[in-house]
């Protein structure tokens, strides 16, 4: 009965926890920060030329084959929300600092914290870092709503066969030589596609031609490790909705404390192989001395 | 591995007044059941969009798994510590495991929208993502579930070894000295397994960042998940214990219950001490102090967290089998609170947005904590399962 083997081995369950818990916290965050595939697609929607006609709503409810949202009225199909039957909705912010148009819809990760939530990849990063959905590997767990820090992906609550939705860029219409439904139809270009590199490019542009118009930053250039849609504002991001990120990737903090006590998966196996040693040790003792 | 005094089935008649109820609350959970299964989650659930995790997850999930936490904690006890004399509370604690660890698996289930698809999850191995808390807490719990079950098989075939039945006979005589070689490593996995997946359920919520409201948002969640899973097996063990004392006549083991409270007490104490130590280090104390919902939420933690110890400080009251119970009732609580805490209170996802169950979730959690109920009191009626035999008074069939 050897009191440090027991104290050891107390000390080694507790300790496993807190050594990752430790290890996270001391951490440099920017180790882990992602940068862009040079081929990344996104949008820069420029909220000074939005005058909310929601056309693009329409076209992509249309180019999506989306129910239509009637849940305000019974009557019109009006989407107030990103929910299972609208992939981007405009909304209307008046406040003190004027007023504006928003354009939501989901802001394609550099690093998504939903496609490190997704156990069997049904949200993945595709082509052109277009965080895609598939089905066939979804069980409808709805993990992905708790960590998207952007509250993007919905879920068909009202069937009995539910998908998540969300919108995926159109990537089948650009696979067509399309572009996305809703950049296609803008009647302002307020919001337009391109190359993340490029739209950032135009966007830094624009601030920087009219800095009295425009908030003097990208939303989304660093916003949680960086989005592939941008945004540019005469008002503050908060004011439209856009949650106040650090430069943190979402996932980061959880993938640490993860993928620090699982590496290669040694410490399980390890702690695997120290149990049932001491087990065997256990009951070899208890075979020595005759039963009580 | 055998108690001084051999465990034994209890015997009675299983049909009594509160196993009637039981069934009858059962039934009405699983029409609901029924009902979600057809009508889908969104007729039947108050889950939303912003609040896509609710009773079913934060309960029969997160907390009925810690409340089946029993047969961890004294597997760590028995065998790897080596406390053999608290081998009698094995079975037991086992039990309400592998039964409480069933029931969450039915519970994920039903609360995941596409059911039909859970199998691909542990069978698709090459799309594994690695990273992601949640495959490993699946793959655990299910892991973990068969474990538990083939931890419990010996004592279920014990009944068999000498049966007029010739196939149990053999089934038992053939496969009760496989599993006791097989017994070391089979244990092991049952003590390795939670202590995974009970800590990840923790790192769960840290991957909603900035939404997790930041007094519970650090990495240091895993720990607290893992400490207080291990009190609140404790504290399910001593609830069975008196359970079964005073509604299957059968003499509580207040010995090792009271040895067990001196080592509980303490841990109690130093998971507060932890949090608070946290919160300081990251700088939360005003955060702490500012008497909002949240606050005031954990401060009750808290303080919940450290009336069980206090309660059990003196040994006098650790010897008293009702102050047991009401100090463990309090653990439970405590530790229920933390999770419920963790995964509805302090999870923001923006005031629009509110969650409070439905009555057919209810519906549906109560009859599977009665299925639950019926299921262990048949199980000791009729299995060796309770140890310590009857007490002097005639058995009474409240249960």
């Amino acid at each position: 009965m050897g009191i440090t083997r027991r104290d050891a081995l107390k000390s080694m369950i507790a300790g496993g926890a807190a050594v990752a818990g430790v290890s996270a916290l001391t951490r440099p965050v920017s180790a882990d920060v992602l940068t862009p595939a040079p081929d990344a697609l996104g949008l820069l929607y420029d909220a000074t030329l939005c005058i909310g006609c929601k056309t693009c709503v329409v076209k992509c409810q249309e180019a999506n084959h989306l129910e239509p949202d009637t849940s305000l009225d019974r009557k019109y199909d009006a989407p107030v929300a990103l929910n299972a039957r609208a992939k981007t909705v405009i909304k209307l912010y008046q406040g003190d600092e004027g007023q504006s148009f928003m354009k939501a819809q989901c802001m394609h990760c550099i690093d998504p914290a939903c496609v490190s939530a997704c156990m069997i990849g049904a949200l993945t990063k595709g082509a052109n870092g277009i965080v895609s959905y598939n089905v066939d590997y979804c069980v409808g767990c709805r993990y992905c709503e708790i960590a998207c820090p952007f509250n993007v992906p919905k879920f068909e609550w009202a069937k009995t066969t539910p998908k998540i939705v969300k919108c995926e860029l159109c990537r089948d219409r650009l696979a067509q030589g399309q572009e996305p439904a809703c950049t296609e139809v803008c009647p302002r270009q307020a919001v337009i596609f391109g190359k993340r590199s490029d739209l950032l490019q135009e966007a830094k542009r624009r601030i920087a031609s009219e800095p009295d118009k425009y908030q003097p930053t990208v939303y989304g250039e660093t916003e949680a490790g960086g989005t592939q849609c941008l945004y540019i504002s005469h008002v503050p991001f908060d004011k439209l909705g856009l949650p106040t990120l650090t430069s943190e990737p979402a996932p980061h903090l959880a993938r640490i404390v993860q993928s620090t006590v699982y590496r290669w998966f040694a410490a399980p196996v390890v702690a695997y192989g120290a149990l049932g040693m001491v087990m065997l040790r256990n009951r070899r003792q208890d075979e020595k001395k005759p039963e009580a | 591995m055998s108690a001084h005094v051999a465990a034994a089935p209890v015997g009675g008649r299983l049909m009594t007044p509160s196993v009637r109820a039981l069934s009858g609350l059962f039934g009405l959970g699983a029409l609901m059941i029924l009902w979600r299964l057809y009508a889908g989650l969104g007729a039947t659930t108050a889950m939303n969009d912003g609040y896509p995790f609710g009773l079913w997850i934060a309960f029969d999930v997160v907390t009925g798994t810690a409340l089946a936490c029993g047969g961890y904690a004294v597997a760590i006890l028995v065998y790897i510590l080596n406390r053999g004399q608290y081998s009698p509370l094995v079975r037991p604690a086992l039990l309400t495991s592998a039964l409480g660890y069933t029931l969450a698996g039915i519970g994920v289930g039903l609360d995941v929208g596409r059911w039909w698809g859970l199998w691909k999850v542990p069978l698709f191995f090459w799309r594994w993502n690695l990273h992601s808390a949640l495959l490993e807490i699946a793959l655990c719990i299910m892991a973990y579930v068969v474990v538990l079950w083939i931890e419990l098989s010996p004592f279920l075939l014990e009944k068999y070894r000498d049966s007029d039945n010739l196939t149990m006979r053999r089934l038992s005589r053939a496969a009760l000295p496989a599993l006791k070689k097989a017994s070391i490593w089979i244990i092991a996995l049952g003590v390795l397994l939670p202590t995974m997946h009970q800590s990840s359920l923790g790192t769960l919520m840290l991957l909603a960042g900035p939404r997790l409201n930041e007094l519970w948002r650090t990495p240091l969640l895993p720990l607290f998940f893992l400490l207080t899973c291990v009190s609140m097996g404790y504290a399910v063990v001593v609830f069975e214990s008196a359970f079964s004392s005073t509604a299957l006549g059968r003499k509580p083991e207040i010995g090792m219950l009271a040895g067990l409270a001196a080592i509980i007490g303490p841990l109690q104490v130093l998971i507060v001490l932890l949090r608070l130590l946290d919160i300081g280090v990251r700088g939360a104390f005003p955060a702490l102090f500012a008497f909002d919902i949240r606050s005031t939420m954990l401060l009750i933690e808290l303080v919940l967290f450290l009336l069980p110890a206090a309660m059990l400080r003196t040994p006098a009251s650790r010897s008293d089998l009702g102050h047991l119970v009401r100090a463990a009732m309090v653990m439970m609580f405590a530790g229920a609170l933390f999770r419920f805490d963790t995964f509805l209170v302090a999870f923001t996802p923006g005031s629009h947005w509110s969650y409070f169950p439905s009555v057919p979730e209810i519906l549906v959690t109560v009859g599977l904590v009665s299925a639950e109920i019926i299921a262990y009191v048949f199980i000791v009626r009729n299995f060796p399962i309770l140890s310590g035999g009857p007490t002097a008074a005639p058995e009474r069939q409240a249960a």
